[in-house]
């Protein structure tokens, strides 16, 4: 497996936020994590970058415990994120907020500025613009290429379409498969059933800090979803 | 059936405790040596700055580095009383005050200007400018300093009754009675923060403190808070300064503007004590002179000695000696906290 | 005449507390941290070019290109040792160790050095000047200034033209996000904190060489970095030398009226400033 977590526990001081959850990510495959505001999808994210520390389980990468490294060494391992609300840097350019992404982890592979503008047209237009200048769905663009510069195997891309018009989630969303295409796994997590279940393979389900449903995308029915997702039969 | 208070047992018998040490010293002198005065002298006046300047850092969050500032408006001001307007030293001390406390609106309106950390070194640069305009004054010595004249010390008011009452001499008796001032000034201070700290105004500070927005948003005004704090600070500062240059009865601006007298020992106080508590600085100031007495004669090894174990209590130790007494003990002596006392509340969600 | 002779001293020694206050806005930019000995680092860094002019017998240009990598380490190892276990959202465990850390230098120089008053002997530059036919300039204020703008340049090259400022700037912006993108906010910190000792040790070089220099007078060079900083407004290099200039300048023109009041008048200039422009004269960071 590219990506596992075991029973993976964490906390925000005395608010507990997951309980002893189980994933598994195998390499180019596309998952998706969906769930309601407050289920623990980003928590569950940022236990694996390591951005919090996780209280119990492991999380391991092909088979290593990587839950004690710092979130720098993670990324440099292959997996990348595109966090929640973007989070841009301010103080730098398009251009450079790109650069920043593949700047830490030398690896061979299809991304690079020019594939990524190829992506995302649009940024090569604005590419001296500071970042956070740009509208919301290019800065959203700026956060996924950033993502993609250092050619992770596992790109985890947190809420992407939170906030967005539908028109700017279809072109976002559209990038995907070419994502998929380059041999890097992704995790989308979403709240937007109808959107993740479009590219996913599979699909967990969480709800209050525990994996509710785990199926195939294709198989999966609208009910099993919804008692999923609320907590009760549909 | 509820009720929120503060009080505990160790808290009461605190009250006791200190009532029987206050009376003790009060009656210090009939036996105490003259040093032994002296010495007393000094550890209660930078108790009192210490108990001050952890009011100030350590529950408003204002990390002062120009407390010196005060100390010296404070003690020119009592020299100016005395000497330009011929009062008794005594009660040019409360002008000492006032003047720390006029000084404090303008340093305030400054140094408020300036965002977290800087807000220390804004204070510090008022320190010098004040320094810098009092060593100005030629009427009180300008920057080589004055001392108050004889017939001013020899004749404050109290030390006849002192003289003939211990039996001492004229220099004696100042000190005793510069002792006694000391006394209760601690006392005022100590007694003070902590009224303060368990009233209206303490439960504020608290709340600003843990989250200012989340005050704001309750209806706490953070920024006249933080006034009222520094201005109270700056003024007791200042009474704290009018004394202790009425017992060495000589001044210049390097002793009364001293940043490492008055806010270098004072933080060191604080901070290997513990701060954010009252009995923080208690404890810091028994440690400080003892370090004192034993360093005393190696010079600059004693300050480099403070400076590394502040250092390392910050790192290892950040709540003081009296947060790890207090962590192992579950002890505290002046409890500000509120505690739900009643029945066992039962059942629950 | 006078006048201008006085403005452009004043504009010289700018440069000088520019020097000294490039290194804090530097730290301060990167990682908010307001290093209470910074001021006495400067008097440490010129102990440190001293000992190579005098017990090696090295010319100060040589000792100072010595003690700047052996500076580079111990900010960096400052840095990595104690302060970044202090960094966080309370700023009091910071400025109380760095205070700490200012009396323990102050006390550790005097031991090691006395109180004596010491200088490093510039040779035949000490007294030199250049007639630049309206005023006659020092050759040493003048390349101190020259070094300012120099290190300013530098330092400006390094944030904006390379990949290690790019990451400066980045964990100024968001430090949890730099480290989603593989970059080690503390070792970036490290890296911040020994750069500003390079700095410093250049600023160590001309406070050394153009005046008597002791263990005590750390504080005082704080102040007037500290005013260079705030008059420039937080996050600009360029703000900063204009800080610098406008103390500089105030305290030269202070002392041509009345030799007590130079350093009083550059104090005044900068409350003066701060009553008018709270947030400096160039505001660009929003902290």
């Amino acid at each position: 497996m590219l990506l596992e977590t075991h029973g993976l526990t964490a906390s925000y001081g005395q608010f507990r936020a997951l309980f002893g959850v189980d994933i598994a990510v195998a390499a180019g495959e596309c998952v998706a994590v969906i769930g309601a505001n407050g289920a623990g999808k980003s928590t569950l994210m940022r236990s694996i970058t390591g951005v919090i520390r996780n209280q119990a389980g492991m999380v391991l990468h092909r088979g290593e415990p990587i839950g004690a490294l710092t979130s720098a060494d993670i990324m440099k391992r292959g997996i990348a994120m595109v966090p929640e609300g973007r989070r841009l840097f301010p103080s730098l350019t398009v251009e450079e907020n790109l650069l920043i992404g593949g700047q830490a982890r030398k690896a061979q592979g299809p991304w690079n500025l020019d594939t990524v503008y190829d992506l995302f047209p649009i940024l090569r237009e604005r590419r001296k613009n500071p970042g956070t200048a740009l509208s919301g769905g290019q800065q959203q663009m700026v956060a996924i290429g950033r993502g993609l510069m250092s050619n992770p195997e596992l790109l985890l891309c947190d809420e992407i379409s939170l906030g967005l018009a539908p028109v700017v989630i279809r072109d976002i969303y559209a990038a995907l498969p070419k994502i998929r295409a380059s041999g890097a796994a992704i995790v989308l997590v979403e709240q937007d059933i109808g959107k993740a279940l479009s590219v996913a393979d599979r699909v967990y389900c969480m709800m209050e800090g525990r994996v509710t449903l785990t199926a195939k995308a294709a198989a999966v029915s609208r009910q099993e979803i919804h008692a999923a997702y609320f907590g009760e039969a549909a | 059936m509820y009720r929120l208070t503060t009080r505990t047992r160790a808290g009461t018998a605190t009250a006791v405790a200190m009532l029987v040490l206050v009376v003790a010293g009060v009656m210090l002198p009939a036996f105490a040596s003259r040093s032994v005065i002296q010495d007393l002298f000094f550890i209660l006046t930078m108790l009192t700055l210490a108990q001050l300047w952890n009011l100030l850092a350590g529950y408003g969050g204002l990390v002062s580095v120009g407390q010196q500032a005060f100390v010296g408006i404070g003690a020119y001001a009592m020299f100016a009383g005395v000497i330009l307007l011929g009062w008794d030293p005594v009660w040019a001390i409360p002008l000492g005050g006032l003047a720390a406390l006029l000084l404090a609106v303008p340093t305030a309106f400054f140094a408020f200007r300036l965002q977290g950390a800087y807000f220390a070194i804004g204070t510090w640069v008022i320190a010098e400018v004040t320094r810098l305009l009092v060593a100005q004054w030629k009427a009180l010595g300008g920057g080589t300093g004055t001392s108050l004249p004889r017939e001013a010390t020899r004749n404050i008011i109290g030390t006849d009754a002192i003289q003939a009452l211990f039996g001492v001499r004229d220099a004696a008796a100042r000190d005793i009675l510069a002792y006694w001032l000391a006394l209760v000034l601690v006392v005022l201070a100590t007694a003070g923060i902590y009224w303060l700290l368990r009233s209206r105004l303490g439960l504020a500070l608290a709340a600003v403190r843990d989250n200012v927005d989340a005050a704001q948003s309750v209806g706490v005004d953070a920024a006249k808070l933080k006034w009222a704090v520094f201005l109270i600070a700056a003024a007791a500062t200042g009474l704290t300064g009018a004394l202790i240059f009425m017992q060495t009865a000589r001044i210049s601006p390097d002793a009364a503007f001293a940043v490492t007298d008055w806010t270098a020992y004072v933080i060191f106080i604080v901070v290997i004590g513990g701060i954010g508590t009252i009995e923080g600085p208690i404890l810091g100031v028994l440690v400080f002179y003892m370090l004192r007495s034993v360093l005393a004669d190696y010079g600059s090894w004693y300050l480099m000695t403070l400076g590394v174990l502040a250092i390392v209590i910050m790192l290892f130790a950040p709540t003081g000696l009296w947060g790890l007494i207090s962590a192992r003990s579950g002890l505290h002596l002046f409890p500000v906290r509120r505690r739900l006392t009643g029945a066992k509340i039962e059942g629950g969600t | 005449m006078i006048w201008i002779d006085t403005i452009v001293q004043g504009i010289l020694l700018g440069g000088l507390y520019a020097l000294f206050a490039a290194g804090l806005s530097l730290v301060f930019g990167i990682m908010r941290l307001v290093n209470l000995a910074h001021g006495d680092l400067i008097v440490f860094a010129a102990y440190l070019i001293l000992v190579g002019v005098q017990l090696l017998g090295l010319s100060p240009w040589v000792a100072v290109l010595i003690a700047m990598p052996l500076m580079f380490g111990f900010g960096w190892l400052l840095q990595t040792v104690v302060l970044n276990r202090v960094l966080g959202k309370d700023i009091l465990p910071p400025l109380l160790v760095t205070f700490g850390l200012s009396v323990t230098l102050q006390n550790g120089l005097l031991e090691g050095f006395s109180a004596d008053s010491q200088r490093i002997p510039a040779g035949t530059l000490e007294g030199a000047s250049l007639d630049l036919g309206l005023v006659t300039v020092g050759v040493m204020p003048l390349l101190t200034f020259l070094s300012a703008v120099a290190a300013i340049l530098t330092l400006n090259a390094l944030f904006y033209h390379t990949a290690l400022g790019r990451s400066f700037r980045a964990t100024s912006d968001d430090a949890v996000a730099a480290g989603l993108m593989g970059i080690e906010p503390k070792r970036i910190f490290a890296i911040a904190t020994g750069i500003a000792m390079v700095v410093v040790t250049l600023a160590a070089l001309y406070l050394g060489m153009r005046a008597n220099f002791d263990p005590s007078i750390g504080p005082a060079r704080l102040i007037y970095a500290f005013e260079a900083v705030i008059i420039g407004g937080l996050g600009s290099l360029w703000g900063t030398l204009a800080g610098g200039i406008i103390v500089g300048v105030a305290q030269t023109v202070g002392a041509a009226v009345n030799p007590e009041w130079q350093i009083l008048a550059g104090h005044i200039a900068f409350l003066a400033v701060m009553l008018l422009k709270p947030r400096g004269l160039f505001p660009r960071a929003v902290d």
